[in-house]
């Protein structure tokens, strides 16, 4: 390990430390400002909203600055990392939002309201670190600080025996699998002697690694994120701990942990591994965990009633599209990926927002009750259909043109059979996302349903996200172009 | 307008449906007056493209041609010919006149006509598109409304048939997506160099290259388009969706169904596979008159066998569109202008025979053939009529029908000489069910039940006599709509046949 590392960081470095400085800031001032202002939750959200609001403006311009390492080489400034960071930003200010609007967090007899806000600026500032680590120790300590906030938030309502058991599952799983990971960390760090990615690439390359343990560790570091991007076979925490915890979380933890868990896959495995991608069967690795999530994720989802757990398969499906883009560790599947995220981000919150605008009027998240829906809640069930289509990937949404861009992938290296057994899986998601169109729809409004209301504020929020999901279907080239540049500019690389 | 004529006539009824949202929910008649106003505006200009079309030409006319998305080299890029000119006129008269036939729809009217015209906006882009990205994005985009279409004003299997219409076409569609993908890495551009989706540099061979070298993967892409396109037609045996929609669809729904989206099949087969590869079309040309043999057959026997008469009608389609098959797997020039004027008759044939079910269901609420009975004393007016669709129908002589159906047989015979004996059958088993049910539901005794019925309306009447002198006119002298084809497809066939 250098010694480097001790150098104290500059003021200069700190500057671009920006969006992740607000949030970590935000943190602590909801958290006073929880403590001075008792019972007055308002004054944490918007210290929050604020902050995540500043944050995702400082992200936007940072979107174009020059690459280079902070913090003596442990933190990365580049495009990728500014690309996530307005993700990510942009995730929190949608989740404050709709938190503020969602009963299950904002209910009457609900307390520490407060915290919950200090947390999103917590769990969000440390998946930017996240998505920027380049070395093995900031990996490490980011990951561990997203899972830890995770845990607290997933059993947010504790009177409540399912998010208790949610949050519980959710640890355990999340400490084995970190167990596992950090085997594969000290075994990369036995073999190569070096802590920082761009040692691991080099040490790699020039020495004559056993295909055997690059293999291993591939696998070991694979199951640490797989865990927490929900892949098959590290997925079962996904559907019970999106069913236990409040609906604004659930939305929250099904794409920013999500997000930044490929960050970190992508800025792991293509800096480290890309020299010696001939030497490992990696592609075949990933081609049979992708083909394993997306059609375990659509199988499962096919049987569900609870509107929360189908759209928690449907996550799980999500994962294994992406992974198509990560076959090869080419530049154009991890732009297929990026963009994918962004897009992602948006049908999926998206979805989530219209449970919590039902959750809200009807306490429930059970298909049946969703019957006729279409005509008790017009607007927001016209734009949940834009998400659900989205979700499907069907065309002119943003979600067709994302899954475009990873067959196309796909196709152009030649892996057909992956391809088709994508389209598949693509075309059996249609059987479940309709599932929830035709309770909505064709299914007759039973006597005495409640009534739905649905706050002004979230049909903003809402429309926010169903506004771009259906502009990016028709005119995407710019933001495609932001995520194309992410990966070209990558440092250290 | 006549600068950017197809762009109007696709996106003029998606500004109608945003109109539609912002109508007020119970001025229900202002709803449906807009959504006429806006399916009139690709009518006249369907009127106008007719009268100016060039007949001699054999490329596209009306060409616009933009920049969509730069870096992947997607282009807004419409187009037509005269494979499509037939198609986009069908399109636009009878989606006019199912608006007008659905104008007693009660239920949600704004969701109702919003639908039906971008359902309207997606079939003309299907058929003007010539970027095969956007072509695709069309052809997407018509499921969407259909699905809602059908699931929500369907009769009592509605959810059932709408899930199986749309899992069908999408798991059709996607197969066609990798083909798409597969040709845009492999055709070059010849200006550029780069990739592309334009399909007429995809048409030219010299652009071909990579994997579409190799015969064996022509041969794999060939195979997705072509279960993408025979589901839509539908190909036995991906046709058993059609039945299920059509019975359960609201009379406009299933008009536009047989009338337009089953051509759509067809169309892509002739504009996408057949140009693009040529050879994998004429060593499929037998495989594909064998089909179309059993769907003219198999589709007759069905319809014999149904006590439905709009599952009588679908079938009877199933069976038409065969007849379409045979001619295009002829491969000569008789064979696929035969086929085309086909689509077209099909359209207006079976239009009118869905439309004349409606009628009769509107007021006896069934549709059992078994259930009526010497109805020709109570409704005469209506009995002519329907009676005229289904000779057309069988294809009796100097009506459309006759027309086509003998230019696919003429073209077949010499290439395809048993299947087309063979497929001669479907003609008499044709003849069989339409007389048979004509029988049962218009002569005999007359049932006391239906002592009260109405006759056909003049709204009705509207509907359905524009078509039938369509049909009239065409069996007469079919030329108006053969000289618009006959240059592109003659074309055509040089270019696949050599």
């Amino acid at each position: 390990m250098s010694l480097e590392i001790l150098n104290i960081p500059s003021w200069s470095d700190m500057g671009r430390f920006i969006p992740e400085a607000i949030f970590f800031c935000a943190f602590l001032l909801a958290l006073l400002g929880d403590l001075v202002a008792r019972r007055r939750p308002v004054v944490p959200f918007v210290i929050v909203l604020a902050g995540s609001l500043a944050a995702l403006a400082f992200a936007v311009t940072g979107l174009c600055a020059e690459e280079q390492t902070i913090l003596g080489e442990l933190v990365a400034v580049d495009g990728m990392a500014a690309f996530f960071r307005v993700i990510f930003a942009f995730v929190a200010v949608i989740t404050v939002l709709f938190s503020w609007t969602s009963e299950e967090i904002m209910g009457r007899d609900r307390e520490h309201k407060g915290e919950y806000y200090a947390l999103i600026a917590l769990m969000t500032g440390g998946m930017m670190v996240m998505a920027a680590a380049r070395d093995l120790l900031m990996l490490y300590l980011s990951l561990e600080l997203v899972s830890l906030t995770s845990y607290v938030m997933a059993g947010y309502m504790r009177n409540s025996l399912r998010a208790t058991e949610a949050s519980v599952k959710y640890m355990i799983f999340g400490a084995v699998s970190s167990g596992v990971m950090l085997y594969g960390l000290s075994l990369v760090y036995g073999l190569t002697g070096e802590m920082s990615f761009a040692g691991i690439r080099d040490a790699l390359a020039a020495g004559e690694a056993d295909p055997l343990a690059l293999l291993t560790i591939s696998v070991l570091i694979f199951a640490g994120l797989g865990y927490k991007i929900a892949m098959v076979p590290f997925h079962f925490w996904c559907p019970d701990v999106y069913e236990g915890s409040p609906t604004p979380v659930a939305a929250f933890f099904s794409v920013a942990p999500k997000a930044a868990g490929f960050a970190l896959l992508i800025r792991f495995f293509y800096t480290t591994l890309t020299p010696v991608i001939d030497r490992v069967d990696f592609p075949l690795l990933i081609a049979v965990l992708s083909v394993a999530t997306m059609t375990y994720g659509n199988l499962a989802a096919v049987r569900q009633d609870n509107v929360k757990r189908l759209l928690a398969y449907s996550s799980i499906a999500h994962v294994g599209y992406l992974l198509m883009g990560f076959l090869m560790l080419t530049a154009e599947g991890l732009q297929a990926i990026l963009f994918y995220l962004l897009v992602y981000a948006l049908m999926n919150l998206g979805a989530f927002l219209f449970v919590v605008a039902v959750n809200n009027s009807l306490r429930s998240e059970h298909l049946d009750d969703y019957a006729g829906l279409g005509f008790r809640a017009p607007w927001i069930a016209v734009m949940m259909i834009v998400f659900l289509v989205s979700l499907t990937g069907l065309p002119p949404t943003a979600g067709f043109i994302g899954k475009f861009y990873l067959f196309a992938e796909v196709i152009r290296r030649e892996w057909y059979w992956l391809a088709v057994v994508g389209v598949i899986n693509s075309a059996i998601s249609l059987y479940f996302y309709m599932k929830i169109a035709k309770a909505m729809y064709f299914a007759k409004t039973p006597e005495n349903a409640p009534k739905v209301t649905v706050a002004p504020l979230h049909y903003v929020t809402m429309a926010a996200l169903a506004v771009p999901t259906l502009a990016l279907g028709l005119f995407w080239g710019r933001f495609k172009d932001l995520a194309d540049r992410a990966i070209e500019h990558f440092a250290g690389l | 307008m006549s600068d950017h004529i197809l762009s109007w006539m696709t996106f003029f009824p998606v500004i109608g449906a945003a109109v539609i949202c912002f109508v007020p929910k119970d001025r229900k008649e202002i709803v449906k007056t807009v959504a006429a106003a806006a399916a009139a505006v690709p009518l006249i200009l369907a009127v106008q493209l007719f009268r100016d079309f060039d007949r001699t030409v054999t490329g596209f006319q009306y060409v616009e041609h933009y920049e969509w998305i730069k870096t992947f080299n997607i282009e807004y890029f419409m187009g037509i010919d005269g494979l499509s000119v037939p198609m986009v006129l069908l399109t636009a008269f009878l989606s006019f006149l199912c608006i007008i036939a659905s104008w007693r729809i009660d239920k949600a009217v704004k969701g109702y006509f919003a639908l039906f015209l971008l359902l309207e906006a997606g079939m003309m882009g299907v058929f003007c598109a010539l970027d095969f990205f956007l072509f695709y994005v069309f052809w997407e985009v018509m499921l969407l409304p259909m699905y809602f279409l059908i699931g929500i004003w369907g009769g009592p299997r509605k959810e059932y048939a709408a899930i199986k219409f749309f899992l069908y076409t999408l798991a059709g569609s996607v197969l066609m997506l990798l083909a798409m993908i597969a040709f845009y890495y492999n055709v070059t551009d010849p200006e550029t160099g780069g990739h592309t989706f334009n399909m007429l540099h995809m048409m030219d061979q010299a652009n071909h290259g990579g994997i579409l070298d190799v015969s064996n993967i022509r041969f794999i892409i060939w195979i997705g388009l072509f279960i993408g396109f025979a589901i839509k037609v539908p190909i036995f045996p991906f046709h058993t969706w059609l039945p299920d929609a059509h019975v359960e669809a609201p009379t406009a729904v299933s008009v536009i169904l047989a009338g337009v989206l089953l051509k759509m099949g067809t169309y892509g087969i002739l504009r996408i596979s057949y140009p693009i590869l040529p050879d994998q079309a004429v060593n499929f040309m037998i495989p594909l008159a064998i089909l179309g043999a059993i769907n003219i057959i198999y589709g007759a026997f069905c319809a014999m066998a149904q006590s439905d008469m709009k599952k009588l009608v679908a079938y009877s389609s199933v069976s038409h569109m065969g007849y379409v098959l045979l001619g295009m797997a002829a491969m000569n020039s008789t064979g696929i202008n035969g086929a085309v004027f086909q689509m077209f008759n099909h359209g207006t044939i079976t239009a009118m025979m869905f439309l004349c079910v409606g009628v009769i269901y509107d007021r006896a609420h069934h549709r059992d053939i078994d259930g009526f009975g010497g109805l020709g004393w109570q409704m005469p007016v209506y009995t002519s009529v329907f009676s005229f669709a289904l000779f057309a129908a069988v294809g009796l002589p100097g009506l459309s029908g006759f027309v086509s159906e003998a230019m696919v047989f003429l073209g077949a015979f010499p290439v395809h000489r048993t299947i087309a004996i063979v497929s001669a059958l479907g003609i008499v088993i044709g003849a069989a069910y339409v007389l048979w049910m004509l029988q049962r539901v218009f002569l005999g005794p007359k049932n006391d039940k239906y002592d009260e019925l109405p006759d056909i309306s003049a709204r009705e009447l509207i509907t359905l006599v524009p078509i039938g002198l369509i049909v009239l006119l065409l069996g007469i002298y079919p030329m108006p709509v053969l000289n618009l084809m006959k240059a592109s497809l003659n074309h055509l066939i040089k270019v696949v046949a050599g």
